[in-house]
């Protein structure tokens, strides 16, 4: 029984590692104030360039390097549309979205059926051997990584005076503009570093989750991602709760199919769907109510021009 | 020198019209710069999805066959963007309308020729139309974004068509393959001479027509576009935007449905999990370049018909994936998003005067 449950706990944290770098990057994005509804397209860069450049060299530190550069590039072509060219960001992230599924379809062909012996887990001496929740101090680098990233990113926001200015960028552009603080520079790289975070999730895909490349592998995490960070309003802690709520749903699906149950997998397989949009109408609901954390100036381009 | 960026004051109608254009050229050498990475020569590929796609009647049906559902998806998104709703899953509730439509022809027990395809339009619109309007209702009574639910619900979509077509709905003399059972031929659109163009395509302008009419010519549509516009000014002129919003949402999945009649009734003739490779989200562009306008989702679902062929040829020629398209359709995107700054900007060199003038 305890090997059970250390087993869904493990999965929980696997399945719920690539949803947390993706809704991290999502976040720091959002908080400049641009969407980026792209997350899907930047995770399938990821995790082709992690897997590509990893199987070419060997080594894993150049996959997720590789990962992070390509989809910051990416990034970038969204931020140049959104930030300086002003143009619809919906319409600007669908598109990076469908960019990314094509892209890495295009160059991944040559990947395809190649594996990868998969990021080797790091057992944390005495902590590991606690029963159950053991099971958090045994996994690969790119979780401790990702865990310690909530953190650097919490301080970011509530300690530093560049996390400051970021979130008044994002609050209020027109006041972070008269008070000196260059609006459009804080924007472009806050969305060119969301997206190589993002990137890193996509890598965790393709190097640890299930080490090979497969076309369209991410099967919609980047937009559970998307839709995790109205959920964690805006705030890295919660977004560890709530991609590790879904990794738990995923390893019970998961559990359920290994167990074989009546149940079709192709109805477990739509449980995480609706579970995020059960999940996205609560958070909804609960920012409606007053709780509401949402950068104020989300979804709107600055034009110096337009201030009032 | 300096650049001096200002708001253009007018635009000129040549630009409007040329500035597409030129987003497809720029897209178009990026593409072939991909290829050339990809090691295809993008001369040979674009000659070839030029040829297969407009040099004979057959791959001018094709084009029209392939048209045909991005119109549908098209018109359904266009609808919902008049009043500025993102329906981001058409390729859902095209999913859904294969399934009703799927039911009516295999399972109802109509025989009526007359009655079983009328039915099976309804009863794929009545699926796709609630497949959108949750996503409808939840935005206007909650104010949930329907972009992630529309989006989200693609994925369930799929996922039941899948659940049916390996488990109970499976033809138990089909071999195994995840597919039903053939439609009777009173539930199958009729085709023309010996190419797969069906008469759906004819419905689908027809529908283009009608929405034209509606969207432009009478006091409903008018009221779409001042709550697109204006939500608050319609709310004060007495228009009630929460049914509205839901009823929108349900024409909209209702016409994105009827691409997924057309496609099991006039081009598979059974019901099997690949019947689109992405219609529902070529949709958001379709209408986008639209520019709202159903004449234009026309116009634009011929010009995406091609690239479809052309992406086809492209597959079995020279081994590229399907989703290969994504990469044109998105880059096109970008140009096309970042054209409108320079539409409505004008950026001029100038020469900054020598000595400082005195203000």
């Amino acid at each position: 029984m305890i090997d059970l449950i250390e087993t869904i706990f493990d999965t929980t944290i696997r399945a719920g590692t690539p949803i947390l770098f993706g809704t991290l990057g999502a976040i720091i994005c959002e908080r400049s104030g641009v969407i980026n509804l792209g997350v899907e397209g930047l995770m399938l860069i990821g995790a082709l360039a992690g897997f590509a450049v990893t199987s070419m060299t060997g080594s894993f530190t150049a996959g997720v390097l590789a990962a992070i550069f390509f989809t910051m590039i990416a990034g970038m072509l969204h931020a140049l549309i959104t930030v300086y060219l002003k143009g619809n960001q919906i319409v600007s992230g669908l598109a990076l979205a469908m960019l990314g599924v094509g892209v890495s379809a295009l160059f991944g062909r040559s990947f395809v059926g190649k594996g990868l012996d998969g990021l080797s887990r790091i057992e944390i001496p005495l902590l590991s051997k606690i029963p159950i929740f053991g099971a958090m101090f045994r996994q690969d680098i790119l979780v401790y990584l990702s865990v310690i990233l909530v953190v650097l990113i919490a301080l970011f926001f509530s300690r530093t005076r560049w996390g400051l200015y970021l979130r008044t960028v994002g609050e209020n552009p027109g006041a972070a503009d008269t008070s000196g603080i260059p609006v459009t520079r804080y924007r472009f790289w806050a969305v060119a570093l969301g997206a190589g975070i993002s990137g890193i999730g996509g890598a965790y895909m393709s190097l640890a989750y299930t080490p090979f490349w497969v076309e369209n592998m991410t099967a919609g995490r980047g937009w559970i991602a998307v839709s995790l960070v109205i959920f964690s309003m805006w705030s890295a802690p919660r977004a560890l709760f709530g991609a590790y709520l879904f990794g738990g749903i995923n390893a019970a699906q998961l559990q359920l199919q290994a167990h074989g149950t009546s149940v079709s997998p192709y109805l477990l397989t739509m449980l995480p769907y609706l579970f995020t949009i059960g999940v996205l109408i609560w958070s909804t609901r609960r920012l409606e109510k007053g709780a509401s954390n949402e950068p104020a100036s989300l979804g709107l381009p600055y034009d110096r021009e337009d201030r009032k | 020198m300096k650049l001096l960026i200002q708001k253009r004051q007018s635009q000129s109608a040549l630009f409007n019209l040329m500035t597409p254009l030129l987003c497809l050229v720029l897209a178009l050498i990026v593409v072939a710069l991909f290829l050339v990475m990809a090691g295809v020569n993008p001369f040979a590929a674009y000659r070839d999805v030029g040829i297969e796609a407009l040099g004979s009647a057959y791959g001018l049906s094709e084009t029209l066959v392939q048209a045909t559902p991005l119109i549908f998806t098209g018109l359904g998104v266009m609808l919902a963007f008049r009043m500025q709703l993102w329906n981001i899953g058409a390729e859902g509730q095209l999913y859904m309308g294969a399934l009703g439509a799927t039911w009516v022809a295999l399972f109802s027990g109509i025989t009526s020729t007359w009655l079983m395809i009328p039915m099976m339009m309804i009863m794929a619109m009545i699926l796709g139309g609630i497949w959108a309007a949750i996503a409808g209702a939840l935005k206007a009574r909650y104010r949930v974004n329907e972009v992630i639910i529309t989006l989200l619900l693609n994925y369930i979509a799929a996922g039941i068509v899948k659940y049916l077509v390996y488990g109970g709905w499976r033809d138990p003399k089909g071999y195994g393959f995840p597919q039903t059972a053939d439609f009777p031929p009173n539930a199958i659109l009729s085709t023309y001479f010996d190419t797969r163009l069906h008469s759906g395509f004819w419905i689908s302008l027809v529908l283009a027509a009608i929405l034209w009419v509606f969207t432009e010519k009478t006091v409903w549509g008018y009221e779409l576009r001042v709550i697109g516009n204006n939500p608050r000014a319609a709310q004060y002129a007495g228009m009630n935007i929460q049914s509205k919003t839901i009823f929108v949402m349900f024409l909209s999945g209702a016409l994105a449905a009827l691409a997924g009649f057309a496609q099991v009734s006039g081009v598979v003739t059974r019901l099997q999990d690949n019947i689109s490779p992405g219609y529902g989200f070529t949709a958001v562009i379709v209408a986008w370049l639209a520019r709202r306008s159903a004449a234009g989702v026309v116009i634009v679902s011929f010009f995406f018909g091609i690239v479809y062929v052309g992406g086809d040829a492209l597959k079995i020629t020279y081994k590229l994936p399907e989703s290969f398209i994504n990469v044109f359709q998105g880059m096109l995107l970008f140009f096309l998003l970042a054209s409108e700054y320079f539409v409505n900007h004008r950026i001029t060199l100038v020469r900054e005067p020598k000595t400082p003038v005195a203000v």
